[in-house]
């Protein structure tokens, strides 16, 4: 691999001798369980029964309605590599993933690119993005190019030495922070990131607070972005955003400015969880009883382009994470990227997909109905 | 009757409007008004419900409100202070009760 290996060797070193990052779980990979494989996975959703009942509005039914819109977002998934190992996480990110990390030549291929998308955001996600050697680099040419630059944030990461700086430095290029904080109390956000994760989190607010992000300030915007922590849908946004507002700024002092709400999708560690605690099934029943047709039109594969660590395409990020690539004309390829053809393609679902389109339905932009 | 109570009820509750059912909708829009949210948040009525579960003794809506404050976004911490909440008026309303006994005792009492 062509990455700039010195670097990189560096940053799993500082993660390796990392003891105040707390960590919830290993990896699938590390702990070599099957549903480290993707197709695994597929096949353990494709075997859950789901009643007949429910079974009518099986996805291959939307195709009608699940077409391209305008493309918006270009996501680019840097790779794998994360100080964290969340329980929930649909990567399976975590410190020792430097098997899945973007090379320099990819990423090269990916600045080629954003300068030719007419998407006017790009989307930043990882593993934990900021680690990666090039990180700064992409960012740069995104603004250069006039995009929007969102940075998918898991928080803690802020507070590692390598990323002194850091903040001040998204602040001058009005780069958004997009946090992942599953609960604003104590108690689901450990349960599910790691004993002592919400402190941590709470700490790094504080430093965006202080350099301005969370404050309503156009170009310091700090979104959050919250799961539930078990096998059960989002609760209601507006409504959330309120009261995580109020208790928020009550109890810790820390402003944001904006509060996505995401269903959980049963993919990665969260499907390992769903099937060790016995909730798998149930968890099933539920996503697809709450297929819910009025979120359907604010999916995020709709207006997103995804783009691997390898440099492969997908419909969205979870399509990644379960190796089910884009279908385009000229393959699924960042090289050979053609965006006339994106707007054209079908969009390319299994049943994962009844976890976007649940209740208020999710996607990395928030509820969509 | 295979017993008094089944999990089935709960999902097949509605099927309760199949007669009288004029009744039964407005019976179950006035629930659904109930809990929208307004000046409490739906989050917050439905730690109520928890606590007002508990106090009647309702297996179904313990099972209903458990789960639907979870996804309300409520926490077990929360759950928790809110059943003590049921508790506490439980239990002062027997001690409160015995304000009779005693008023009883001294006025018979030497």
């Amino acid at each position: 691999m062509s990455v700039a290996t010195a670097t990189l060797q560096n940053v799993t070193e500082d993660l390796a001798n990392d003891r105040r990052t707390p960590r919830a779980d290993k990896t699938l990979r590390r702990r070599c369980s099957p549903l480290a494989s993707t197709a695994e996975q597929l096949r353990v959703l494709a075997a859950v029964p789901i009643e007949q009942e429910s079974a009518r509005v099986e996805f291959d039914t939307l195709t009608g309605k699940l077409r391209p819109a305008q493309l918006e977002i270009f996501q680019v998934n840097v790779g794998k590599l994360c100080n964290m190992t969340c329980r929930h996480c649909h990567v399976d990110a975590g410190p020792d993933r430097v098997d899945a990390v973007m090379s320099d030549e990819i990423v090269d291929q990916v600045i080629a690119a954003i300068g030719r998308t007419r998407a006017h955001t790009v989307d930043i996600t990882g593993g934990a993005p900021e680690l990666h050697p090039r990180f700064r680099d992409l960012v740069e040419a995104a603004v250069a190019a006039g995009k929007h630059v969102m940075d998918r944030c898991n928080l803690t990461v802020l507070l590692l030495p390598r990323s002194k700086g850091l903040i001040d430095w998204f602040a001058e290029r009005k780069v958004e922070v997009v946090a992942s904080l599953p609960h604003y109390r104590r108690p689901n956000t450990d349960a599910q990131r790691g004993k002592g994760v919400f402190d941590r989190s709470i700490e790094a607010m504080r430093l965006l607070n202080a350099a301005g992000y969370g404050r309503g300030a156009a170009g310091r915007r700090l979104t959050l972005v919250s799961n539930p922590a078990g096998a059960f849908l989002g609760a209601s946004q507006a409504t959330a955003e309120r009261e995580w507002r109020q208790s928020l700024e009550r109890e810790h002092g820390v402003t944001f400015d904006r509060l996505f709400v995401l269903n959980n999708m049963p993919i990665s560690r969260f499907l390992d969880w769903l099937q060790q605690s016995g909730n798998l099934e149930a968890y099933m029943q539920k996503l697809v009883q709450a297929f819910n047709p009025a979120a359907v039109a604010g999916l995020m594969c709709r207006n997103t382009l995804s783009v691997g660590w390898d440099g492969r395409l997908y419909d969205c990020d979870f399509n990644q994470m379960l190796g089910l690539e884009i279908a385009l004309p000229d393959g699924s390829h960042i090289s050979k990227y053609d965006e006339a053809s994106w707007h054209t393609r079908p969009i390319v679902t299994a049943r994962h997909c009844f976890g976007c389109t649940a209740g208020a339905g999710s996607s990395c932009g928030g509820q969509t109905a | 009757m295979p017993g008094y109570y089944n999990t089935q009820h709960l999902a097949d509750f509605s099927r309760i409007a199949d007669v009288q059912p004029e009744l039964g909708k407005k019976f179950f829009d006035y629930y659904t008004s109930v809990f929208a949210d307004g000046a409490l948040t739906a989050r917050e009525k439905s730690l109520i419900a928890l606590a007002v579960a508990h106090a009647v003794q309702c297996p179904y809506c313990i099972d209903a409100y458990t789960q639907d404050c979870q996804q309300k976004g409520a926490d077990f911490e929360q759950m928790t202070e809110a059943l003590h909440v049921a508790v506490a008026i439980r239990g002062g309303a027997s001690l409160v009760h015995g304000m009779q006994m005693r008023e009883q005792v001294q006025k018979r009492g030497m």
